[in-house]
C-alpha cells in the first residue's frame, strides 16, 4: 500500500511561495499598469491611482462574502437583486420622510434579512441546491424592488449622502478605506479565526464538519447575512455615486462577482483558496478596464478579456493541482463528485 | 420479505412523483379558472393560439435545459448564444435577401452548435464546472455578438418577408413556431425515453462513476447535451428574431434564468438524474400562463417577476416537503 500523507503544516519554502497563483495575478496587476502607463503619459501619478478604483470598487464589497460562499462550495446569484432591493428600500423610504441615517440603517437591515432568508432556505432545505435557492430570491427580490418603483427612478439623496460615492479623506477615496477596513476584516476572519477554519472544512467534507462537532448550519447563517450585509454596502456606495436608484440597478454584479472570485483561484468546487486572489483579481480587471478606456476599445472587448480569463484561469488551475497531486485518490475539483 | 419491503418502498416514490405532476397539473387548472373567471377573453382559441406561440420558444430550449441539467450541469450561456446565432442569420439575411429561410435556420442552428460544443468540450474533456464553463462562454459569445453587429441594431425593415414568415407562418393551420415546439417535444420525448444513448443520459446524470464503470461513454454524452442545447439555442435565436423582428446585442439577456426556472418547475431535479418531459411540458405551460395571463387579469406587469419567483420558490418548497414525506412514509412501511 503506498504512502500517503497529509500535510497539515506544509514547509515554507520560496519555490511555493512563488508558485501561487496569487503571483501570477500580481504579474497581470502590474502588466495591465505598464501598458496603461505607456499610452497616456498621464496616467502614472498618485491621484489616478487612487482615483481609479472608485469606478469599481462599489461591487468589489460583495466579492468579500462570495469569496466565503464559494469556498463553502455554495454559490449565490441573488446578491445584485438583494443590492437592488435594498438600495430601492433606501431612495423610497427616505423620499417618504424618513431622515437619510435610518434609511440608510434600514437598507442594510432589509438586505441583512434577504441574505438570512436565503441561509434559512438553504439549511432548512438541504436538498436544494443553493444554485436553485439563490435563483428563486433572485427573481423575488428584483420583482419586490419592481413592485415598490414600478419603473421610476427615486433618489434627490441629501448632498452629504453624496461623499460615500464620491469623496475622499486627503486624497484617498472613502470607497477605498471603508473596502480596505472591510477586506481586513474578511481576511482576518477567514484566515485567522476558528470560523474560517470551519468554513474551509465544510467546503472540504460537509458531513464530516457536521460529525466532528462544527454546526454547519449557524455557520451557513453567518455567512448568509454577510453577504446580505456587504448587498447594503454595495446598494450605499452605488445609489451614492449614481445619485438616484432604479430597480434595475446591478443588474448582472452576481455574475462578474463570481468570476473575480474564480479569478482569484477560489476552486468551484469549494474547500480551497485565499481571499488575497479575489482582492487583487478585482484591481487587476478594474484596472484593465480603465486602461481599455484610455485606448477606447469597446467595453465588448472586455467581456471577452473576462471570459477568456475566466476559463483560462480554471484550466491552469486544474493542470498546476494534477501536477502536484497527481498520487491523491480526491480530485477535488472533477466533475464527478458533485455535491447532492 | 425484504425484497416486498423495497418494492413498497419504491411504489411510494413513484407515487409521491405521480403526485407532483398531478399537482402541478391542478394548479395549472385552478390557476386558468380564477384567470377565467376575472377575464373571460383568456379560454379563447385565439388567446390560447397566442399563449402557445408566445411560449415555444421557452418550450423548445426547456428540453434542450432539461437535458443538460439531466446531468447534473447547467448552461447559462443559452441568452448569449441566442443573441449571437440571431444576430448572425438577421446579417446574413440583410446581406443576401433572396436565401430561403430554411437556410437561416440551419445557419443559426450552426453558429449555435459550435458554441454549444466549445462549451462540451471544456466541462467533459478539461473538467471544468458547467457554471463557471458556461459563464465565461456567455461573456465571451455576448462580446462577440456586440463585435459582429459592430453595436447596431438590425431592423424589420433590413429582413426579407421569407426570414419573418419562419414565425408568422402556419403549418397546418398551426402557427410555425407551435409545429416547430411540438416536433423537438415529440422528438426529444422519444429520444430520452426510448433509445439507448437518453437512458445513457439519465444514467450519467444519477450516478456518473457508477455510469463509468458500466462502461458508458460519460465524457462525450456530456459534450453531446452541451453541443444540443447549443444547437436549440441556436434555432431559438433564428426564431426570437423573426418574432420579435428585430436582432440586438444584448437580445435575450437574462432569459436562461427562465427556462432553467421551467425546467425546475417541471420537476427536473438540479442535482441531476431525475425529471421527465411530460413534467417538463407542465412546467414550461404554467411558466407560459405567468408570462401572458397576468396582464389580462389587471395584474400590474411590474408585480409579474415577484408573483413568478414566488410560485417558482413554492412550487420547489413544495416539491421537497411531497418527496420527503415520501420517503417518511416508505421507511414507516418498512419498519413493520
Amino acid at each position: 500500500m503506498s504512502e500517503r500523507r497529509i500535510e497539515i503544516d506544509r514547509p515554507w519554502s520560496w519555490r511555493r511561495f512563488f508558485l501561487r497563483w496569487e503571483w501570477l495575478l500580481v504579474l497581470i496587476f502590474l502588466g495591465v499598469n505598464v501598458v496603461n502607463s505607456s499610452l497616456s503619459e498621464y496616467y502614472l501619478n498618485l491621484d489616478t491611482f487612487l482615483g481609479t478604483p472608485m469606478s469599481f470598487l462599489d461591487k468589489a464589497f460583495l466579492v468579500l462574502p462570495m469569496t466565503f460562499v464559494i469556498i463553502l462550495g455554495n454559490i449565490d446569484i441573488s446578491v445584485a437583486s438583494n443590492v437592488a432591493l435594498s438600495a430601492v428600500v433606501m431612495a423610497t423610504s427616505y423620499n417618504l420622510g424618513l431622515p437619510m441615517p435610518a434609511a440608510i440603517i434600514l437598507c442594510l437591515l432589509v438586505s441583512t434579512a434577504c441574505g438570512v432568508v436565503n441561509g434559512l432556505l438553504m439549511t432548512r432545505f438541504k436538498e436544494l441546491s443553493a444554485v436553485i435557492v439563490t435563483l428563486s430570491t433572485m427573481i423575488i427580490y428584483r420583482g419586490i424592488a419592481y413592485m415598490i418603483l414600478e419603473n421610476r427612478a427615486a433618489g434627490k439623496f441629501p448632498e452629504w449622502f453624496s461623499f460615500f460615492g464620491w469623496g475622499s479623506v486627503g486624497p484617498v477615496p472613502f470607497i477605498l478605506i471603508v473596502f480596505a477596513v472591510c477586506a481586513v476584516f474578511f481576511s482576518v476572519l477567514l484566515h485567522k479565526t476558528a470560523f474560517g477554519r470551519k468554513v474551509f472544512g465544510m467546503g472540504n467534507n460537509l458531513m464530516a464538519s457536521r460529525y466532528s462537532g462544527v454546526r454547519t448550519d449557524s455557520i451557513i447563517l453567518a455567512v448568509s447575512a454577510l453577504t446580505g450585509l456587504m448587498a447594503g454596502f454595495t446598494a450605499v456606495f452605488l445609489s451614492s455615486r449614481m445619485g438616484s436608484t432604479r430597480p434595475n440597478v446591478a443588474v448582472g454584479y452576481e455574475l462578474e462577482v463570481i468570476a473575480m472570485v474564480v479569478l482569484g483561484g477560489v476552486s468551484t468546487s469549494g474547500g480551497k483558496g485565499s481571499l488575497a486572489g479575489p482582492i487583487l483579481a478585482i484591481f487587476s480587471v478594474g484596472f484593465l478596464n480603465y486602461g481599455l478606456g484610455l485606448v477606447n476599445v469597446q467595453a465588448q472587448i472586455l467581456l471577452i478579456i473576462i471570459g477568456l480569463l475566466l476559463i483560462l484561469s480554471v484550466l491552469v488551475l486544474k493542470v498546476r493541482f494534477r501536477g502536484r497531486h497527481s498520487h491523491s485518490a480526491v480530485q477535488p475539483d472533477d466533475v464527478s463528485i458533485r455535491r447532492r | 420479505m425484504k425484497a416486498d419491503a423495497k418494492l413498497r418502498a419504491l411504489r411510494a416514490m413513484k407515487a409521491a412523483e405521480r403526485y407532483r405532476e398531478l399537482g402541478l397539473l391542478v394548479f395549472i387548472v385552478v390557476l386558468c379558472a380564477v384567470i377565467q373567471v376575472r377575464n373571460p377573453g383568456f379560454l379563447t382559441i385565439e388567446n390560447i393560439a397566442d399563449l402557445l406561440a408566445n411560449t415555444a420558444i421557452l418550450g423548445i430550449l426547456s428540453v434542450g435545459m432539461m437535458m443538460v441539467i439531466l446531468t447534473g450541469g447547467i448552461d447559462l450561456s443559452i441568452g448569449a448564444t441566442i443573441a449571437l446565432s440571431g444576430m448572425v442569420s438577421a446579417l446574413t439575411v440583410t446581406a443576401l435577401p433572396g436565401i430561403p429561410p430554411i437556410v437561416s435556420i440551419l445557419e443559426g442552428m450552426l453558429v449555435g452548435l459550435a458554441v454549444g460544443s466549445l462549451i462540451g468540450i471544456l466541462v467533459a474533456r478539461f473538467d471544468v464546472l458547467p457554471i463557471i464553463a458556461t459563464l465565461g462562454i456567455m461573456n465571451v459569445v455576448r462580446g462577440v455578438t456586440y463585435l459582429v453587429s459592430k453595436g447596431a441594431w438590425v431592423s424589420s425593415y433590413q429582413m426579407s418577408e421569407g426570414f419573418r414568415s419562419i414565425s408568422s407562418g402556419k403549418i397546418l393551420g398551426v402557427n410555425n413556431l407551435v409545429a416547430l415546439a411540438i416536433v423537438v417535444y415529440a422528438a426529444f420525448g422519444y429520444f430520452l425515453n426510448q433509445t439507448r444513448m437518453g437512458r445513457r443520459v439519465y444514467a450519467v446524470g444519477s450516478n456518473p462513476e457508477a455510469a463509468d464503470v458500466s462502461g458508458i461513454p460519460r465524457r462525450n454524452i456530456v459534450a453531446f447535451v452541451y453541443a444540443v442545447m447549443g444547437a436549440l439555442s441556436g434555432l431559438a435565436g433564428v426564431l426570437w428574431v423573426s418574432k420579435f423582428a428585430s436582432a440586438q446585442g444584448d437580445t435575450a439577456g437574462g432569459y436562461e434564468m427562465n427556462v432553467i426556472a421551467a425546467a425546475v418547475l417541471g420537476g427536473v431535479s438540479i442535482a441531476g438524474g431525475s425529471g421527465k418531459v411530460s413534467g417538463l411540458f407542465l412546467g414550461t405551460i404554467l411558466l407560459g400562463i405567468l408570462n401572458n395571463a397576468l396582464p389580462l387579469v389587471n395584474v400590474s406587469p411590474f408585480w409579474q417577476q415577484a408573483i413568478q419567483g414566488l410560485i417558482i420558490l413554492a412550487a420547489i418548497l413544495t416539491n421537497v416537503l411531497v418527496k420527503r414525506s415520501g420517503q417518511h412514509q416508505a421507511l414507516r412501511k418498512r419498519a413493520i
